[in-house]
């Protein structure tokens, strides 16, 4: 029996969510305050979301596990938002938008969603910029736009490389209004340990007060999780270092259910590994692709003369530099999608291209763009523009005033001058398009529990396009989500308010306290790093850019095995009541370790090459994906069945009326 | 490289601290300085010490969770940078290094270097924000056009991350840097001026009664801040502020 209804509307795609609206049910301005919200996570969904439904009239009550709600890792988002705005007048809409993000998606992302998404897009703008949120514009006073991976026009909207850090504090700042209100509680430094179900909904969560240990129950009409992504499970990421599973993890341990959860997205553009202590990586975004041409070598031997430092980049000229991503993707070149633009980083470097003492590292060059710009800077200002100096001069000044902060920072990590020399990079885990499945509503498979941003899997398919994770947040957050709960909770206007006494409570709360306990008394030998570190490897090495049958069947043998020695052998210092960190990762990791399995179960399962998941028996002769919608055309969603290692899974069938399928080419 | 360290050890916020002496070897130039802390983290593990609390999350310089107080200088002997952007590069083999907590009354202490920085929340609660409700017919962002370089400004004040280097660096504990850059952020935008006189005032209100210090212009808050927040702002604060009063 098929559990799964995507509760789709029905009509043309493009009146689906106006028809929606105005046909959900609503509730009353004086029955919203008597209902509470309960929202897990601060990031840019979350912030949003808590906010408008403050300002709905709901009583809301905010979880994050950072001290405070601006610290979450929406912050660190670099270069962009998409909107189908057209300000640039190149040919932009709202199909065009939707139309790009379900083939960059490689088609395994919902129909109705995504066009959702295109069509509040633009409000996202108005409403940020009503916030004071200060977006760069052009000498005219207008916004200004730039380009992203994976699309022919100029729709991103940003704030130089700090475009989330923008975003995030305009909803942190939203927040606090309904918190000065009273209409948001905020609960910084928790941590969501359980959901709790009565009667089949959803009616609250178990919370850790991170502080002083203690743990706390929080009763709610409905409970919504904003926590974000899972890349963290492969230990190195760009995510944060507190960046975990673990709320989205035990909604599905209580029945929500985990779609495509192999779906996981790696940026081409990162700052390369340097060593075994490293505990994160660093994202260079992709708006450098803008204007940054990426290449190695022609030859290998001098591929190896620079791996050995006998040889420096600048001194290759131009005939003896292959810019791959050029000569194989003539019609996106730099600009290709980030799955595809990681692929050929790695292809490079596993025959012998790469550029760094590990041999895992491209070239992003500005040279030209420094040319470029300065000859234009010089002429328009009326200076000589065949004086090299001058032009190399006023051409960094320019590409210093765009991505100004993002040379610095790759300046303070590596200890080189990228104005001079052009960076080196190599793909970084960093977004996972898989997560809890939702239905149009944005509800999960438990009623009364909601997912949204980057928890939820809906709307980025197999791969998500650049600019377009802050845009889902937002949206998610500001235009769906307010919306479509008041047709879930337009039922609970009688209910009243739910005591945290009821039994469903006292037994999750016992649970919690005893696994806990568990923990902190396993006199083990191994910290939770190595646990952690050990699992990353695996991850990465059988489930992360290129997979096959006999890998994944290996890492999740691994996986487990790895697994059951954590809960024999971890060590976590300190006690139960008191801040202890290493208590708190030792929860998220061992959340982690049940995740992992599932995930290389789903990419074993998928015997197909979409968007991040490339499986190597699945593909063509010069080595792109092949794709087969005939037997996979559909969403994974799993159910959790008492064991992490036996799954059961379910099928969305994806049905696309308005777009015909095909092959993804960038060429 | 081969390290000495005195780091700042506190069990809760009502407990007494003390400076505790650590070695640790095996550093490498290249390693963050939170590397470092992990490294030693570990190693304390093992030994069956309590590993060292210290706040941090993004690892690349936004987030502002990071507080570290290093050799006497807030987020350790480099400018323009937060902790986790740090280097162990700026170090020498052999050196000592003193880390302490971010150290102001209205920042306490939760646990070793771990300080509570809801004081800052607090004031942004104050008027930290226009009152805009989410509604999805906000006129069109293009409506109004707003100078480049208002604009710019703009932004310049709003890049700052909230960590609390401008306090935990100023001899009177005084917040105004991070004060003045939302009110500052919101002065150079049309969407700010309704609220002006209402947000400063009730920003600065705010920010006296958590017991901050007033600013004496030594100007140490904007050579600390890893933002580089000019103290221009706090001008333009004050302007702010005089304005609302008359």
């Amino acid at each position: 029996m098929n559990k799964l209804n995507s509760k789709i509307p029905n009509g043309p795609l493009a009146g689906k969510w106006t028809n929606h609206k105005g046909k959900i049910n609503l509730v009353s301005p004086s029955n919203k305050r008597n209902i509470d919200v309960i929202v897990v996570g601060t990031g840019l969904a979350g912030a949003s979301a808590s906010a408008t439904l403050a300002e709905l009239g709901y009583n809301v009550k905010s979880f994050c596990f950072q001290d405070s709600p601006r610290r979450a890792h929406s912050i660190a988002a670099q270069g962009g938002i998409n909107a189908a705005k057209n300000y640039q007048g190149d040919g932009d809409s709202t199909y065009r938008l939707f139309y790009d993000t379900i083939k960059g998606g490689d088609y395994r992302s919902r129909e109705a969603n995504v066009y959702r998404l295109a069509e509040v897009s633009g409000n996202i703008i108005d409403q940020c910029v009503a916030q004071g949120v200060p977006f760069a514009r052009d000498y005219g006073g207008l916004l200004d736009n730039r380009s992203f991976g994976g699309v022919q026009v100029s729709r991103t909207f940003y704030a130089k490389g700090q475009t989330g850090q923008q975003l995030l504090l305009g909803a942190y700042s939203a927040m606090n209004r309904q918190i000065a209100r009273g209409k948001i509680k905020m609960y910084s430094r928790h941590e969501m340990m359980d959901v709790v179900i009565v009667k089949g909904k959803a009616r609250g969560i178990i919370a850790r007060n991170l502080v002083n240990g203690e743990i706390e129950r929080h009763s709610a009409h409905a409970v919504v999780i904003a926590s974000g992504g899972y890349g963290n499970i492969f230990f190195l990421s760009t995510n944060a270092m507190g960046s975990n599973v673990s709320a989205a993890w035990k909604i599905h341990k209580k029945g929500a259910f985990f779609a495509n959860p192999c779906f996981t997205q790696i940026h081409p553009t990162c700052i390369p590994v340097s060593g075994d202590y490293q505990s994160k990586l660093t994202l260079m975004s992709e708006s450098l692709r803008n204007d940054g041409r990426i290449w190695v070598p022609k030859e290998k031997a001098d591929a190896k003369l620079i791996r050995e430092g006998k040889l420096s980049p600048v001194d290759i000229p131009e005939d003896k530099r292959d810019y791959y991503l050029e000569r194989k993707y003539p019609a996106f070149g730099n600009l290709v999608p980030r799955d595809i633009a990681s692929r050929a980083a790695k292809e490079r470097c596993d025959n012998g291209y790469g550029v760094n003492k590990t041999g895992e590292a491209v070239y992003l060059d500005f040279s030209h763009a420094i040319i470029r710009y300065g000859e234009e800077k010089a002429k328009v200002s009326g200076l000589d523009s065949s004086d090299s100096k001058l032009v190399s001069k006023l051409g960094k000044e320019i590409v210093k005033q765009k991505y100004g902060n993002l040379f610095q920072m790759y300046e303070k990590i590596v200890d080189e001058n990228p104005y001079e020399l052009p960076m080196k990079i190599y793909p970084a885990v960093h977004y996972t398009m898989g997560g809890v499945w939702v239905d149009y509503n944005l509800m999960t498979s438990i009623p009364g529990c909601f997912a949204i941003g980057e928890a939820n899997f809906s709307d980025h398919g197999a791969n998500r396009l650049g600019a377009s994770a802050l845009m889902q947040g937002l949206a998610d957050g500001y235009f769906v989500l307010p919306y479509t709960i008041g047709d879930y909770l337009s039922n609970e206007i009688s209910t009243g308010e739910i005591s945290t006494d009821l039994p469903e409570f006292d037994k999750s709360e016992k649970e919690i306290s005893a696994k806990l306990k568990k923990l902190i008394s396993n006199k083990g030998e191994k910290s939770v790093d190595f646990y952690h570190k050990k699992l990353g490897k695996i991850m990465w090495n059988k489930c992360g850019m290129s997979r096959n049958e006999k890998d994944l069947k290996s890492a999740i043998k691994e996986i487990k095995e790895l697994r059951e020695d954590f809960h024999k052998n971890v060590k976590i210092p300190g006690g139960l009541n008191e801040f202890n960190e290493q208590l708190a990762k030792a929860t998220r990791v061992s959340d982690f370790l049940e995740l992992g399995e599932l995930f290389a179960i789903d990419a074993l399962e998928r015997n197909e090459s979409c968007g991040g998941h490339f499986r190597e028996e699945f593909q063509t002769d010069d080595g792109e994906a092949i794709r087969d919608d005939k037997k996979f055309k559909f969403v994974s969603a799993w159910e959790y069945n008492d064991d992490p290692s036996k799954p059961i899974l379910h099928k969305e069938d994806l049905e696309y009326e308005d777009i015909e399928i095909k092959t993804r080419s960038y060429k | 490289m081969k390290l000495y360290l005195k780091i700042w050890r506190q069990t809760n916020t009502d407990s007494n601290g003390s400076f505790q002496n650590y070695e640790i070897d095996e550093i490498t130039p290249d390693m963050s300085f939170l590397e470092m802390m992990d490294v030693l983290n570990e190693k304390l593990i093992m030994e069956g010490i309590d590993p060292v609390a210290f706040d941090h999350d993004c690892r690349e310089g936004i987030c502002g969770s990071c507080s570290l107080f290093i050799n006497g200088r807030a987020h350790g002997p480099d400018t323009g940078i937060t902790t986790c952007q740090l280097h162990m590069r700026k170090f020498q083999d052999g050196d000592s290094i003193v880390i302490e907590p971010f150290r102001a009354s209205s920042f306490p202490v939760i646990k070793d270097l771990v300080v509570d920085r809801k004081s800052f929340d607090r004031i942004q609660h104050a008027g930290g924000y226009i009152s805009i409700n989410t509604s999805g017919n906000t006129q069109d962002a293009n409506t109004i056009p707003i100078r480049k370089e208002d604009a710019d400004n703009a932004f310049d004040a709003a890049t700052c991350i909230g960590c609390g280097a401008c306090v935990a660096t100023c001899k009177n504990a005084s917040a105004m840097l991070f004060v003045s850059a939302k009110v500052s952020q919101f002065s150079y935008l049309p969407q700010g001026q309704v609220e002006a006189k209402d947000r400063v005032l009730n920003m600065v209100k705010q920010m006296d009664e958590e017991g901050f210090g007033n600013c004496t212009n030594t100007g140490a808050c904007e050579v600390e801040c890893p933002k580089g927040i000019s103290i221009k702002n706090i001008a333009r604060m004050n302007k702010e502020f005089l304005k609302a009063k008359l």
